[in-house]
């Protein structure tokens, strides 16, 4: 079916392959950057002119940021709370979003338009940090699951894959005597894997990359998600600090504040940058639903 | 079907308050599963919507949300007179403008000529290389800008080689390049992320169209404008009604991180604002008031927008 392209079509695709190439440069390079200055000596990297390849390689940036007990408490932070919000999110999410979509339930349309209202009017910042104070979540690690738990958006989308489910399976069960719990867990939950892993997939991403939270209701260092710590080295300049927590002599020698910063923030990158594109059907799937549902 | 319907015959001699009891009984594990949403969202959502009411009050912190004594729309005046009332709209709507005008068409433009790749291979990478910076936090990515953007950053570097600058600039102390520098790395962050939607609206179309046209002896970039951009532009105009009810939401995660006291001038957003009079000065009345006032035009700009959507394609958010 190909044609035989004419020149204005060979001079637009060597343009256009160009121009892509330029793109994923401009994309990469910040990324490429602090990894080649994180594996960098601190005090060399200083003098300029590291660009595309470490001049004085060293892991001592890597050593120092593992040895700083805030900085793998703050990881430690992190993980758990993604973890645990995230999990206890999607199902919890997706019960709500199951039970508010049969149409026997009582007081269905008040709940759904309890919800709707949500998605475009809400309390703003002072009301919210009042509420957290007042329930007790200052400076609590629950503070990152509780108020993580549900998001009406999320069960929009949750809805318009339940409904693509065949209600056959349902009806057999509820014959058999299951009731609308059972139902849920068994038969609901192993069928939407692909939703659960995209909606699972976007809390992760904003639990892991949520610094606010942590800025506003934290001040016990022990509780800080590595976000958070990163924002304050980042805009407070209290990279100073991490250095006093190098192991002998490393600090002195050759560890900046500067590439301290860039080895945390590889760290705090990486693993997000490593598993977003094996999850790339699954984010681009639930974008779409949110989309024409939206 | 016949189990509902037996049900019904059961209880239709019952009262209409012992009909709903028993409806509520029949339904114990549906409601079980409902209400802790509905309890949720009761807390987090519509008590910090009640708390809305200290905007007309001053509230005091030993009194609490109730009893602190009303003081009508003072704290509204107080606003609308404030000296950095018109800067603050002013940065509110300007960074939002730019960010419309130039994130709004390159998402496009980019999934249009994304999908004029002929390599299938070479475009599936492009496509997720540019999805990455969307996974970055705006944390790291702030520490890339401030190390870059300092007076001895990269940029000052390429600049002067280039001979652009005769003198370094630490970029983000001046409050007139914050408003470039929000606008460029929103746009880095985003591009391929919002060109989503769009390749999958050039995905859906009739490839039919394409073929007689290439029998019609249209080339490319004729296609292209006169095939792949009217196919597309249904979804366009939602997009672009949809970005113009968010143009009260700065991106607060972003200007929080880029802002800092010399470029205050410039990064004052309203979101910031409230931020500052709550938190920082603990004036949690008159922050909420200009919360409240936010959230009022926004609501406004959603409907107009809803309203001008429903006109122009019949399809509507609500």
């Amino acid at each position: 079916m190909k044609m035989k392209s004419s020149l204005g079509d060979k001079i637009f695709d060597i343009f256009n392959i160009t121009l892509m190439l330029i793109i994923c440069f401009v994309t990469l390079y910040p990324i490429w950057y602090i990894i080649v200055y994180s594996f960098n000596d601190g005090k060399d990297a200083m003098l300029g002119g590291i660009y595309f390849w470490p001049r004085k390689f060293t892991l001592d940036n890597y050593i120092t940021v593992f040895s700083n007990s805030d900085i793998t408490t703050a990881f430690m932070v992190t993980i758990a709370r993604t973890i645990i919000t995230t999990t206890l999110h999607v199902f919890f999410t997706a019960m709500v979003a199951y039970a508010f979509m049969k149409k026997e339930l009582v007081g269905r349309k008040i709940y759904m338009t309890m919800g709707t209202i949500t998605l475009f009017f809400g309390g703003g910042l002072i009301p919210y940090f009042l509420l957290i104070k007042s329930l007790g979540l200052y400076n609590n690690f629950l503070v990152y699951v509780i108020p993580g738990m549900f998001n009406f958006y999320n069960l929009i989308i949750f809805q318009a894959f339940f409904r693509e489910l065949p209600v056959e399976l349902e009806e057999s069960a509820k014959i058999d005597g299951a009731n609308d719990f059972l139902i849920f867990t068994r038969i609901i939950i192993p069928l939407s894997m692909p939703v659960l892993a995209t909606i699972a997939l976007f809390v992760g991403v904003y639990n892991w990359n949520d610094y606010f939270t942590g800025v506003i209701f934290i001040n016990n260092p022990k509780l800080q998600p590595i976000q958070t710590f990163l924002y304050k080295v980042i805009a407070e300049t209290t990279s100073n600090q991490m250095l006093a927590y190098a192991p002998g002599g490393i600090a002195t020698r050759n560890v900046t504040s500067q590439s301290l910063k860039m080895a945390t923030m590889v760290i705090t990158t990486l693993p997000i940058v490593c598993v977003y594109p094996f999850l790339q059907k699954y984010f681009v799937k639930g974008l779409l639903i949110g989309a024409i549902k939206g | 079907m016949e189990i509902v319907e037996q049900t019904k015959n059961s209880s239709s001699h019952l009262s209409p308050f012992k009909r709903f009891l028993h409806k509520l009984n029949e339904q114990k594990y549906l409601q079980a599963m409902a209400i802790p949403g509905v309890i949720w969202m009761i807390i987090f959502c519509y008590i910090p919507m009640y708390g809305i009411i200290i905007a007309f009050k001053e509230y005091d912190i030993t009194l609490g949300i109730n009893k602190s004594p009303w003081v009508g729309l003072a704290n509204f005046r107080e606003f609308f007179s404030d000296e950095r009332f018109w800067l603050i709209i002013k940065n509110t709507v300007g960074i939002s403008f730019f960010k419309l005008l130039v994130g709004f068409p390159l998402p496009i433009l980019f999934a249009v000529l994304l999908n004029e790749l002929t390599s299938v291979r070479f475009k599936r990478t492009v496509q997720t290389i540019s999805y990455l910076p969307h996974f970055i936090s705006w944390v790291v990515l702030g520490g890339i800008l401030m190390n870059w953007l300092s007076e001895t950053g990269l940029i000052n570097i390429i600049f002067t080689k280039l001979g652009i600058l005769k003198q370094p600039i630490t970029f983000l102390a001046e409050p007139k390049y914050f408003w470039g520098i929000a606008v460029i790395s929103e746009v880095w962050k985003e591009l391929g992320w919002n060109a989503i939607i769009y390749l999958a609206a050039i995905a859906g179309i009739d490839p039919e169209l394409y073929e007689a046209a290439t029998v019609d002896g249209a080339g490319r970039i004729t296609k292209m404008f006169k095939i792949t951009i009217p196919c597309i532009s249904g979804t366009i105009a939602i997009m672009f009604i949809l970005a113009v009810s968010g143009l009260m939401n700065s991106n607060f995660d972003q200007i929080f991180v880029l802002r800092n006291p010399l470029n205050a001038d410039a990064s004052d957003v309203i979101d910031i604002y409230v931020y500052k009079m709550g938190i920082e000065a603990f004036r949690f009345s008159y922050a909420t008031a200009i919360g409240l006032f936010k959230s009022i035009i926004a609501l406004i700009l959603l409907l107009l927008a809803n309203g001008v959507t429903k006109k122009l394609t019949d399809k509507s958010l609500f």
